[in-house]
């Protein structure tokens, strides 16, 4: 019995949701005292596999040859699957990211494992039978799981465990999975990546605004704002639908759901599918020139007034804060 | 083009949730139900791709009779024929297995849903799908053309963009930007009365999850206001009270 996490490299480096989730896996292991394994697919040096090891992981295992150097979701499934059944686990760990998504439920299917997906907190054990929590309602409850079968796969939320030390000894041991026939039928073309920029679900403090900013010309005042916060930039629904921003950023029931530490939320009413995507951010800071704005009945820090007179006072403040 | 799209049965986005039975049921009760939004674009793009005698689109839903309306909305919308498997969808691997073993033998070219419903949000069933019928899938799209045999799609990746080619057949999860959304006209409304809609039984399927119940999130406490001309205080707040920067 034992715990494998899959870690996934961003062009070969492990970002800080790869150690919340191994911090994670490695809690679950401890309630079941049992080792926790990971999973490494494409080229990573060694030394940033062995930075694994500083959360927990005793054993790693990689998976580095050619025809694994990009993300194929058929493949990758089939690698986790065959790796879960190597080191004997009776549960599977993986980040609910965007290629997570696609993973979890073909290597479920594929071990006829029961799957949590979007879990925020550790499970309960009971026997063979374990409880966890999830978002549901994007955003306005929570559900409560039971998985039943004998492997279970959990997809963790980014952004929802706390990172955790607890240096280990670690191997790395070089692993042949077991593929099938039509694992590489998809093929990448092409990878665009702004690396500069702080993506949106991972995201500590996001800075937000709405119809209220009037038009795309105006959002030098939310970057500028985002950039002193080190925070990402998100919009409401109908702003990435005029298309002033990219869909990417816009939050909500039918957009992404997030929950940042801080949430900055300008020129937006509050509709309640807005809110859905953003209210379980810890902090909620509203900005908007009407005092009767929903957005104000959910928040706990707010201002009103116009947001292009606020908002370079607040990113002047912060800056004179940070010295 | 044979497409088939898989619509949910949702509380319209405007909906308070609510929960009955000691918080184990989803309180129904006078909620209106509308077809999941993402779906709503699965079968947009469905429509665009079939067009003007192009193919033929079938929309499945696993639900209980009291969805029909929902489903009579597709065929508004522009689905040729409709099937609803006649059961609870009380997981996702049982909606996927009852999807599957309905589409194996029907050579759809493509699969179409959204890249998740909004009550679950689970962002399973395409991924199940696709491993059930052994074929591609990906979870959420923001494009997708037809190339030949082949479809291209873009996705989303943390930061950026991947551009992807799929044999076909495969399981899309749609988002937004994938298709221009349609709404039903008056032609659509009428027509949909007279379009097939087949029910069929479920087959069994071991249940490995379930939801056992539900908790409504904890009010927030009330809110700090600052005043417009003092920017400085609301930082000394994030900084020493709410500890966030
Ligand atoms: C099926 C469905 C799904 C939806 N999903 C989503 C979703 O996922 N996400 C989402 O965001 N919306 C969603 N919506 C839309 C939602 O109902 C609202 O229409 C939308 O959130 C409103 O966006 P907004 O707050 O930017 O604009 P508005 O509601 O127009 O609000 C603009 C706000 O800006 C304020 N303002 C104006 N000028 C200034 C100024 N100079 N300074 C400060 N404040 C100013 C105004 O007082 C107002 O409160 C959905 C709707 C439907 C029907």
């Amino acid at each position: 019995m034992s715990v494998l996490v899959y870690v996934e490299n961003t062009e070969g480096k492990f970002k800080k949701t790869v150690y919340e989730l191994i911090s994670y896996a490695k809690s679950i292991a401890d309630l079941y005292g049992s080792q926790l394994t990971a999973l490494s697919i494409g080229h990573v040096a060694d030394d940033e596999l062995k930075s694994l090891g500083r959360y927990g992981v005793s054993k790693i295992l990689r998976v580095d040859s050619e025809q694994f150097k990009s993300f194929v979701n058929q493949a990758y499934a089939s690698v986790i699957a065959s790796a879960a059944k190597h080191t004997n686990a009776n549960t599977v760990v993986i980040s609910n990211s965007f290629s997570g998504k696609g993973l979890a439920p073909r290597v479920a299917a594929k071990l006829g494992a029961g799957l949590a997906d979007g879990a925020i907190d550790l499970p309960t054990i009971d026997g063979n039978t374990l409880s966890i929590r999830k978002t549901a309602f994007s955003g306005k409850a929570y559900a409560i799981t039971e998985l039943t079968s004998a492997i279970k796969v959990i997809a963790l939320t980014p952004n929802s465990y706390d990172v955790k030390e607890n240096p280990t000894d670690s191997s790395i041991e070089d692993f042949a999975p077991e593929n099938e026939e039509h694992d590489f039928d998809t093929i990448i073309k092409e990878i665009v990546r702004a690396s500069d920029k702080i993506t949106l679900p991972d995201a500590e403090i996001v800075v937000s605004a709405g119809r209220g900013l009037k038009g795309p010309e105006n959002w030098g005042i939310i970057e500028d704002l985002a950039e002193v916060l080190g925070a990402a930039t998100a919009c409401s629904k109908p702003v990435s639908d005029a298309g002033w921003r990219p869909h990417s950023e816009h939050v909500g029931q039918t957009g992404i759901v997030i929950s940042p530490n801080l949430y900055v939320a300008i020129g937006i009413s509050g509709a309640i599918q807005h809110l859905a995507g953003v209210s379980s951010s810890k902090t909620i800071v509203v900005i908007n020139k009407d005092p009767e704005a929903p957005f104000f009945k959910v928040a706990d820090y707010g201002i009103v007034g116009d947001a292009f007179e606020v908002v370079p006072k607040i990113t002047q403040a912060i800056k004179a804060y940070k010295g | 083009m044979k497409v088939l799209v898989c619509i949910s049965n949702v509380p319209d986005t405007t909906t308070k949730i609510t929960f009955t039975n000691d918080n184990t049921e989803f309180n129904a009760s006078g909620v209106q139900f509308i077809v999941n939004p993402y779906d709503e674009i699965a079968l947009s793009k469905a429509i665009a791709l079939t067009e003007a005698g192009k193919g033929s689109i079938t929309v499945i839903h696993v639900g209980e009779p009291s969805a029909d309306p929902t489903i009579r909305k597709a065929l508004a919308t522009g689905a040729d024929e409709a099937v609803r498997i006649n059961a609870v969808p009380h997981s996702a691997w049982f909606v996927a297995n009852q999807i599957a073993h309905y589409a194996k033998d029907k050579s759809y070219d493509l699969i179409l849903l959204g890249r998740e419903s909004i009550d679950y949000n689970g962002s399973q069933v395409a991924g199940m799908l696709g491993e059930l019928l052994g074929i591609p899938s990906v979870s959420a799209v923001k494009k997708l053309d037809i190339e030949g045999e082949r479809v291209v799609v873009e996705r989303e990746i943390e930061g950026g963009k991947e551009l992807l080619s799929l044999p076909l057949p495969a399981v899309l999860g749609t988002s937004e930007g994938v298709a221009e959304p349609r709404i039903p006209n008056m032609r659509g409304i009428m027509s949909a009365r007279t379009k097939p809609l087949t029910v069929v039984e479920p087959i069994a399927v071991e249940e490995l999850a379930h939801i056992v119940r539900y908790e409504t999130p904890a009010p927030r406490g009330a809110i700090t206001f600052v005043d417009a001309s003092e920017p400085e205080k609301l930082v000394e707040l994030l900084h020493s009270k709410a500890k966030v920067i």
